[in-house]
């Protein structure tokens, strides 16, 4: 008799858990293409902010290389061509900020300087570090323009630090983690260029993000 | 009928509020009030979750046995909750990216569950997907109303970003009700979330207390 209500038990449950499977599955059919267009777009929106328009005219989206970063994370480098010619690259740096990992995309143009850059994700302190974002402040915006050399190595750091940068009242670890990585993401553009300006490298796999 | 859908609708809206007086799904109504446009959103969320569950578990309360009725319970609020996380990914990007990692903790808020055991497993459909439904929008108000709170005295905007969920006919909520960085950065900051929410929950009982009063005053009077 017990072994019988189990089973019953049993049953039931799993055709709950078949009758939601399958729900869920034609949910996900739906909506799967709309989804990947979404992200889509989200990358070339972010793209587009730290490659102008005026110097490609290819997709830099889908014209991509694989590489490894300094710290070993595998990053997508996103080129941007005209008439053939490498003009300018972006790609995903990461800093340590005070909240944990921030993400941000670069772009720097064939000669190093930078294009411009832009926060994609992080988690400072909303009011005090979170400035870094465009939408809170423009201090992300001085940064276009600058490249190895200009301000000097010793200069790319927080004024705290005896750097040129200002921090933030009350935040200084964001903006520093902030300055550290664009430093270092000049460099990886300075050690790599050759591959990433190389027309025939491999092609990286488009991928999905969630 | 008429008189029980009017509790129902009342418990959920005022009497029994998920948040102001069961005390229930605590973490995102402080993880997600940090403006009056985020709570709305994620409010928005839960009740659809809600009124979607409470209507299932209802139709298949005569199907589920005692024994399994939790994990059912649970299956059930978490297809809907992943069936909302999908569909708003797909068509409302904008909101999505603003309310994405949270959507998936609707599965762990406890308000959703506790209304599917205590209501929606005894009664018929449709007061069910009332109950769910009201319980959903008294929470929608509940942390609109600590989102906005926090925003005002933290940030001194309200609504900001609105249109960003309701879509931009309602850039007209926006406002800047003091000017940019005057807020206390405390109130948007966790603590600021337990501070407002003890507070509006005072709030609720004073407001009880005075309202109960009145009634016991009209009753001696008309005995009078």
């Amino acid at each position: 008799m017990k072994q019988q209500s189990m089973l019953t038990h049993g049953m039931i449950l799993g055709a709950f858990c078949l009758g939601f499977g399958l729900l869920l599955a034609v949910t996900n059919s739906l909506t799967a293409q709309d989804i990947a267009a979404r992200a889509l777009e989200d990358r070339q929106n972010s793209l587009s902010q730290v490659i102008p328009d005026s110097i490609h005219d290819n997709n830099p989206v889908t014209d991509t290389v694989a590489m490894k970063d300094g710290q070993g994370n595998e990053i997508t480098v996103y080129r941007a061509t005209k008439n053939g010619n490498v003009t300018g690259v972006a790609y995903e740096i990461f800093g340590s900020g005070y909240g944990g990992k921030i993400k941000l995309m670069l772009g720097v143009d064939a000669q190093g300087k930078i294009l411009g850059v832009r926060v994609l994700a992080h988690k400072e302190t909303p009011g005090l570090g979170d400035k870094i974002e465009v939408k809170k402040g423009d201090w992300i915006l001085r940064f276009t323009g600058l490249s190895l050399d200009n301000p000097l190595p010793d200069k790319w750091k927080v004024k705290k630090d005896g750097g040129q940068f200002d921090q933030f009242a009350g935040a200084t670890i964001t903006p520093r983690g902030v300055v550290r990585a664009i430093r270092e993401g000049l460099d990886f553009f300075a050690a790599n260029k050759a591959h990433m300006m190389d027309l025939n490298a491999p092609k990286a796999p488009m991928k999905e993000e969630h | 009928m008429a008189t029980e859908y009017k509790t129902i609708i009342r418990d959920g809206l005022w009497d029994n509020n998920g948040v102001l007086a069961m005390l229930l799904g605590m973490c995102p109504s402080m993880a997600m009030t940090t403006s009056a446009t985020n709570g709305l959103g994620m409010g928005l969320a839960t009740a659809v979750v809600m009124a979607a569950s409470s209507l299932l578990v209802s139709a298949f309360r005569s199907r589920i046995t005692q024994e399994v009725r939790i994990p059912v319970y649970i299956l059930i609020v978490a297809a809907m909750v992943t069936m909302v996380d999908l569909c708003m990914n797909a068509w409302m990007h904008e909101l999505y990216k603003v309310l994405g990692l949270f959507i998936a903790l609707i599965v762990s808020n406890c308000l959703p569950l506790a209304r599917l055991e205590a209501f929606a497993a005894k009664e018929p459909v449709l007061p069910s997907l009332t109950d769910g439904l009201f319980m959903g929008i008294g929470f929608t108000i509940a942390l609109t109303c600590i989102g906005a709170v926090r925003e005002i005295s933290g940030s001194g905007t309200l609504f900001a970003d609105a249109s960003l969920l309701l879509g931009p006919a309602f850039k007209f909520m926006e406002m800047r009700l003091l000017p940019a960085d005057t807020g206390m950065l405390m109130m948007v900051l966790p603590p600021g979330g337990f501070l407002v929410t003890g507070l509006l929950v005072v709030c609720k009982r004073m407001l009880d207390v005075r309202a109960g009063k009145a009634i016991q005053m009209g009753g001696a009077h008309s005995a009078a």
